[in-house]
């Protein structure tokens, strides 16, 4: 059986110094044979768990399909939390530039929250660290439930979590972090038979940046800005920083222009008249008269006195 | 293979590419952007005057077209290069290939008809037009961005390179509001601290200074002291000066002139050299 990617190590039959044909590279030119015999998979076998899935291929599976396997057993290894099966650190910075180069083309707004239990380390000092492992899991569990299957949530490291929340409008995030905070706070923990313990988190949350050269660190660092307002302010609480929707009021409109109608005599009242009136009084109107070029700069081009 | 979510990362992800310029505080402002909100207020008419007029005080001057989607800059100049910045985005030419001597004595780099899919700019784009503004101004006194009308991400993506901000407004109340909106984003978007504005088409002496003090107590009243807002947040606007409305604008637009080459001595041309003059003062390293 061959590995399509054994291919890539191989030289072109042409010529050693010739640009690689990428016709000929990615064309399977050989039949090597990967002996898993000489493979050293041990530990890959031994990180996968002993006498689990990837000990051995299974009946009728081809090496290369096995191959392929133990390689897809590691890829999700390597990016998941051992302690609560959420993405881990690294998932986490890929799936964060990810969203960063999808939303420059989109335009969509992406809400990254973080999430940091509240007085974790009493927990841990009082109830040991087995009890706070299962809080971990507990709020890993509970932040699952309350996201779509697009978003991606995230321990973040410690007691904190992050969540990825992508196409995420800007009137939602702050119901959903909500959410989350409520879900976490009514929930209870079993610890010992007969002993229950709640616990609460403090949300900070920032949509991504839309501003040129933005970077994921930025985008982390504005997510955590809010995270430590929200705990300045009391924990258990929620702070995301709102994207401002510019609009422009009837209020704000109507201010823009009152004084030049009212107080500025020199506009005599008229200046809505004169500017939405006629529009042959406009700047563009006088060129069709020749006598107007250059000779008549001083006078304005809307008197209506040049207008004929 | 199973669920791995894992993207190839871009090589040219958000943070390998140039650094940004804008919000470099205190730095010499040689990359202006030129914007207006409200389209047809005489944004690129102004941009490529002004360019003139610096270029006559001796400055090496470039005008970006960066109104990509209704690039139009090579109508106000009669210029009609081989070359664009859509050959440079597309990788068939080089930069320096496509830096057009334009009448006035100063150069162009024009968007080319093909920028009319970049509507939307991608990550790529965004690097490659940051990394184009970033080697531009190493070889120019000036790079003025000429962008499009509106507050599109395009637009406000363009500004965000620049280091200055000349907004371009007329005394009506759909270029003033317009205006406003643009500046009210460039607020509280991108941190900014100040814009300059000009006013095109005054028919009365003072419109202009009378506008900016209208606009800037709108702006204290309703973004600077809004309620939420952290004090200190201001937004300061700098009247740059009026261009009188003058016949002569027209004519030369319609011959596809420059104003300040067909009639220097205009009033229209005196004032945008007297911007010039006012904008080297404060924003151009002697």
């Amino acid at each position: 059986m061959s590995i399509n990617l054994l291919n890539l190590y191989q030289t072109s039959p042409k010529s050693g110094t010739e640009k690689p044909d990428l016709k000929l590279v990615t064309q399977p030119l050989s039949t090597a044979q990967v002996d898993l015999q000489t493979l050293q998979l041990g530990d890959a076998r031994a990180l996968l768990g002993h006498g689990g899935a990837a000990s051995t291929p299974l009946d009728g599976e081809s090496q290369t399909a096995y191959l392929q396997r133990v390689i897809d057993l590691l890829c999700d290894l390597s990016l998941k939390d051992p302690l609560t099966g959420l993405a881990n650190r690294r998932h986490f910075l890929a799936v964060l530039e990810r969203e960063l180069s999808i939303l420059a083309r989109s335009g969509e707004s992406t809400l990254l929250l973080l999430l940091d239990i509240d007085h974790f380390k009493r927990v841990n000092d009082t109830y040991g660290h087995p009890v706070g492992d299962k809080v971990l899991q507990a709020v890993a569990a509970c932040l699952r439930s309350c996201v779509r299957p697009k978003d991606t949530v995230v321990r973040y490291g410690g007691e904190e979590f992050a969540v990825v929340l992508p196409d995420c409008h800007v009137t939602f995030g702050m119901v959903i972090a909500e959410r989350m905070r409520e879900m976490i706070q009514a929930m209870s923990v079993a610890v010992s038979p007969g002993v229950t313990i709640t616990i609460t988190m403090s949300i900070g949350g920032s949509y991504a940046p839309h501003v040129a050269g933005s970077r994921s660190a930025a985008w982390i660092e504005l997510s955590d800005k809010e995270l430590y307002r929200a705990k300045t302010n009391g924990r258990n609480r929620v702070c995301i920083d709102q994207p401002l929707l510019v609009e422009v009021s009837p209020e704000e409109k109507n201010q823009l222009f009152v004084d030049f109608s009212q107080n500025d005599s020199r506009w005599g009242g008229s200046f809505y008249g004169e500017l939405t009136g006629d529009a042959s009084n406009t700047i563009e109107a006088p060129a069709s008269d020749p006598t107007h070029g250059g000779g008549q700069q001083d006078r304005p081009a809307n008197n209506r006195e040049n207008v004929r | 293979m199973t669920g791995v979510v894992i993207s190839a990362p871009a090589p040219l992800a958000l943070n390998s590419g140039p650094a940004p310029l804008a919000g470099q505080a205190g730095a010499v402002g040689k990359v202006l952007a030129v914007t207006s909100g409200k389209g047809g207020v005489g944004k690129t008419f102004f941009s490529a005057n002004l360019a003139a007029a610096l270029a006559k005080r001796g400055r090496r001057v470039v005008v970006l077209d960066a109104d990509l989607g209704l690039a139009n800059l090579d109508v106000v100049l009669n210029l009609h290069p081989n070359v664009t910045l859509h050959d440079v985005f597309t990788g068939k030419a080089r930069l320096e290939d496509a830096i057009t001597q334009a009448p006035g004595g100063f150069w162009a780099l024009l968007a080319g008809s093909g920028m009319v899919e970049y509507s939307r700019l991608n990550t790529d784009m965004r690097n490659e037009f940051a990394r184009i503004v970033t080697a531009l101004a190493t070889q120019f006194d000036v790079v003025l961005l000429d962008t499009g009308a509106g507050i599109s991400d395009v637009v406000l993506f363009t500004i965000s390179l620049a280091n200055q901000v000349l907004v371009v407004a007329t005394p009506e109340p759909t270029s003033l509001t317009d205006a406003y909106a643009t500046i009210k984003v460039l607020a509280m978007q991108q941190g900014r601290r100040e814009v300059r504005l000009v006013v095109n088409q005054t028919s009365r002496v003072g419109d202009g200074r009378a506008i900016t003090t209208q606009l800037q107590q709108v702006l204290n009243r309703f973004v600077v002291n809004a309620p939420g807002k952290a004090p200190g947040q201001a937004m300061k606007i700098i009247h740059m000066g009026d261009i009188p409305a003058d016949p002569a604008v027209r004519q030369a637009v319609m011959r596809r002139q420059l104003l300040l080459q067909m009639l220097p001595g205009c009033q229209a041309s005196l004032a945008v050299a007297q911007i010039a003059a006012k904008l080297e003062e404060v924003t151009v390293a002697k």
